[in-house]
């Protein structure tokens, strides 16, 4: 019929909004992208002189082979679980807490102070608790601060979230180099934390990754079910409309962000009192960052969360595992990790928008 | 071909689709050289979609387009003003900061620097030969509205623009604004410009253009000449059925003080005062009207009165019942929920739906129990008497949805207004305070809305409505309140005023303001 003539053409290529989506169709788009990131890191692996059937194959293998490996990469995915479950409740009232790295830390460092000086004082159920109290107090406060800000001087909470990870992270520091120098130490490092304290191993991996699975059900219904978790809702989609429907803005902001750092800063104390053992400057190690991908690549949903934090805790390990057997750089080991999550996360492009090429008819989907 | 040589645009078949929504379905349009044609259509219909294809913000997915007879292609609004076609839009695209003539220049391709002077120069001619008034070196934030909308116009003529297209110009006008901007288009017509004018007003339509276009549901209905049709023949074909569109006023004896306004001032959030002293009685079993220019303090106004914005001086008084027992009470000051906790139903159906009275992506039961979740006790959320309670909205006011469970934004906007007002009205209310009840929605819709104000009205609710649509007020107000830069230049009788006396106090604070006991019947 008719076409379209002129002296400019048609764009090559248009965006248009899907009007929704089947979610098997979202799910075979996610497979797909899953397929084209692991085709593409495996050129990177054929350049690098290796077989990436192998490599891939040793990653799966490194990751949940045995019982052994599965208890580390547990180990991995449990803070992750957690913090990402923290940040994601200050994200779904569209306040960019990007300082669960900072709030792990300050967590860490109460934990720390109970956990290496009162060790001798308490029993351990006691001293497990008081740790724990103090861990979550600790990182919901510094978590309070920025939301009080805003509340009160409409600060910007990503810059100021941010900020305050470098502020802790350098607090690390001057312990481990000063005041908490372990004593004969020539290294800047903080004492191991006493046996005696140590957080009590379930399966093998400390019992933080049962209060995980325990959280994602809890914070779930608690999103759900609850008034505060339609509070935050309401406040997440828009500030007018909350007020609109009486909700008190600050009052939610500022106990949301006490509760999402207060998940962030018990991560630091289980960190401390069951993976590590100490402190030092990589006892966050990332994990407040990574964990946003996570939020994200779950949509905010804390059974998704379980499921991508495994996920990438696999990816990480398995990482770690081909370092080791093919004596792949760790920089190069990333860069595959990197790849896999930069599809996943682009992919959800395309189940929300579809291309249309040039000359092609709109047809119905 | 010399029919074609003399059409400006020659638009065939044209097809513009937003994933399953079909905005425009083969829509053939014409027009003349040198006439007004006048686009009219509900909301809804595909009127701005159409022109916006043509001035090339959207591209169409079949279809021709023909300039002066020659067949092309509009990517994009610069190859809109390539072919002399410029769009005036109905929210306007200015820099704040910037004159009047540098808005006019900016973007125009040319040398580092502007020659402001001679900018001004020219602006100022050309302001002169279409009847403009403008000031070239005035800064837009210093302007009102209809400057604003006279910067748009020049900017587009400024560029050589043959063809223009005017979307609704005359919402944001008064009527004296009105009546210049139409001069100043006969004045264009004369010059040998092409103009479409988008509008949905039939008074309009019959006063400035030579032929009238329909849309209805992104279809092309047909065209005629304005000066053998009439109102209720444009109607029909713009609704589809004949439609008696008289609002009814119904007359309720029972009228109690409800709502007493005092001295009431507050700020704006640039510190500026929206409201200046106001003073005004809301009663039960009527409908105040609030006429004003957009911007006059109506926001600020309804604001204060729910409990969302501060005042810095004044008093609003509340006198009513609750279960029997009266009530007095002052409510400035008190938030949302204090107000209801006070027993006072105050409802409130702010201006902006979706970004206040609902959220867009929750669903119909998150979106009713929005002003009462907070009532039942424990710290879980109550979700089965809101899905109920929506079911009951859906089927007594014909709200089209899949289900309750769709969210709010799918909906369309008369469909979206019906579930707010539904359950604003739920919950009733005993001070209703309705902004903008109706833009945006179809005659339907609009007349629906209108039924359900004046049945809270019978039964005694103290309606305030915020309206911009002067017939509109003048027909269902009972009294009828003029607000002009944050003040009342009056509260009339809206049987005893015309359009103009009003359009007059749009723009001027009267010196005596009419007793509020004064029009009372």
């Amino acid at each position: 019929m008719s076409k379209i003539h002129g002296k400019v053409r048609e764009p090559l290529l248009r965006m248009a909004k899907r009007d929704g989506i089947s979610s098997q169709k979202a799910w075979l788009i996610r497979g797909i992208a899953f397929l084209l990131s692991l085709m593409t890191g495996a050129l990177m692996i054929l350049a690098l002189g290796h077989n990436p059937l192998a490599v891939y194959q040793a990653m799966i293998v490194g990751a949940c082979g045995s019982g052994t490996v599965l208890q580390e990469t547990v180990k991995i995915a449990v803070p992750l679980l957690i913090t990402a479950i923290g940040i994601s409740f200050a994200f779904k009232m569209k306040f960019w807490n990007i300082g669960g790295e900072g709030q792990i830390l300050v967590g860490a460092v109460a934990a720390g102070y109970f956990g290496l000086f009162t060790a001798h004082i308490f029993p351990k159920v006691p001293l497990v608790l008081l740790m724990m109290t103090a861990g979550m107090l600790a990182g919901g406060i510094y978590g309070l601060i920025p939301a009080v800000c805003k509340a009160k001087w409409g600060t910007n909470e990503t810059l100021f979230t941010l900020m305050l990870n470098y502020i802790a992270l350098a607090f690390i520091k001057y312990l481990m180099n000063g005041p908490w120098k372990a004593p004969g130490s020539s290294y800047p490092k903080i004492a191991m934390l006493v046996k005696g304290a140590r957080l009590t191993k379930i399966l093998g991996v400390h019992w933080g990754w049962i209060l995980a699975l325990i959280l994602v059900v809890v914070s779930s219904i608690y999103l759900k079910k609850t008034k505060q978790g339609y509070e935050i809702a309401v406040v997440g989609e828009s500030n007018n409309t909350a007020r609109y429907a009486g909700i008190n803005v600050s009052k939610v902001f500022v106990r949301t962000m006490f509760i999402s750092g207060a998940l962030c800063g018990l991560v630091g104390m289980l960190q401390f009192a069951g993976a590590d053992y100490t402190l030092t400057e990589g006892t966050a190690g990332g994990i407040g960052f990574t964990a946003i991908t996570v939020a994200w690549l779950a949509k905010m949903n804390p059974y998704g969360m379980l499921i991508v934090s495994v996920f990438i805790a696999i990816l990480e390990r398995g990482a770690n595992a081909i370092q080791t057997q093919f004596k792949i750089p760790s920089s190069a080991a990333d860069l595959l990790i990197g790849i896999i999550l930069f599809f996943m996360l682009g992919c959800e492009f395309f189940i929300s928008y579809r291309l249309i090429l040039r000359g092609k008819e709109e047809k119905d989907a | 071909m010399a029919e074609t040589k003399k059409l400006a645009v020659k638009m065939h078949k044209v097809t513009k689709t937003f994933g399953k929504v079909i905005a425009n379905k083969d829509v053939d349009l014409e027009l003349r050289e040198g006439e007004i044609l006048a686009l009219l259509g509900e909301n809804g219909s595909g009127k701005t979609t159409l022109m916006n294809m043509l001035s090339g913000i959207y591209f169409p997915d079949y279809g021709e387009i023909h300039i002066h007879g020659e067949s092309v292609t509009i990517c994009s609004p610069k190859d809109a003003f390539a072919l002399g076609i410029g769009m005036i839009h109905q929210h306007f695209k200015l820099v704040d900061v910037l004159t009047a003539a540098e808005n006019i220049v900016l973007g125009l391709d040319g040398g580092l620097t502007v020659n402001r002077k001679e900018v001004n120069r020219k602006v100022a001619e050309l302001a002169q030969r279409y009847g403009f008034e403008v000031d070239p070196a005035k800064k837009i934030y210093n302007m009102a509205v209809s400057e604003k909308q006279t910067v748009e116009i020049l900017k587009v003529l400024y560029r050589g623009a043959d063809i223009l297209i005017l979307d609704e110009p005359t919402a944001v006008l008064t009527p004296q604004e009105t009546e210049k901007l139409f001069a100043v288009l006969r004045n264009m017509k004369k010059d040998g410009k092409s103009i479409i004018i988008i509008t949905h007003k039939l008074n309009e339509v019959m006063s400035i253009s030579d032929r009238v276009a329909i849309l209805r549901k992104g279809e092309y209905i047909g065209v005629v000449n304005t000066a053998e049709t009439n109102q209720s023949q444009l109607t029909e074909m713009m609704v589809g059925r004949p439609i008696n569109l008289k609002i009814d006023r119904p007359q309720v004896k029972k009228k109690e003080a409800r709502l007493k306004v005092v001295d009431l001032t507050c700020l704006n959030g640039d510190g500026v005062k929206a409201l200046n002293n106001v003073s005004f009685t809301a009663h039960g079993g009527e409908i105040l009207g609030v006429a004003g220019i957009a911007g006059s303090g109506q926001k600020e106004l309804c604001e204060v009165i729910a409990g969302l914005h501060p005042a810095i001086g004044g008093s609003v008084l509340f006198t009513g019942e609750h279960n029997g027992e009266p009530i007095k009470e002052r409510i400035l000051e008190l938030k949302p929920d204090e107000i209801a906790k006070r027993g006072i139903a105050m409802a409130y159906v702010p201006e902006d739906r979706l970004g206040m009275g609902l959220v867009a992506n929750m669903d119909m039961t998150d979106n009713v129990m929005l002003r009462s979740y907070k009532e039942n006790k424990g710290i879980f959320v109550d979700r089965k008497t809101p899905r109920a309670l929506s079911e009951k909205l859906i089927e007594e006011l014909e709200i089209v949805t899949p289900g309750v469970d769709t969210p709010v934004g799918r909906l369309s906007g008369g469909n979206v207004q019906k579930v707010l007002l539904g359950r604003e009205i739920a919950y009733e209310p005993s001070v209703l305070v309705v902004a903008y009840p109706v833009r945006g929605l179809d005659i339907n819709s609009s007349y629906r809305i209108y039924d359900l104000l004046n049945e809270q009205k019978r039964k005694g609710v103290a309606v305030i409505f915020i309206g911009e649509d002067l017939d509109v007020l003048m027909e269902i107000s009972d009294r009828l309140m003029v607000m002009c830069g944050g003040r009342i230049s009056g509260i009339v009788n809206p049987r005893e005023v015309t359009k103009d006396e009003i359009g007059l106090m749009m723009i001027h604070v009267g010196e005596e303001k009419t007793d509020d006991e004064e029009v009372e019947e």
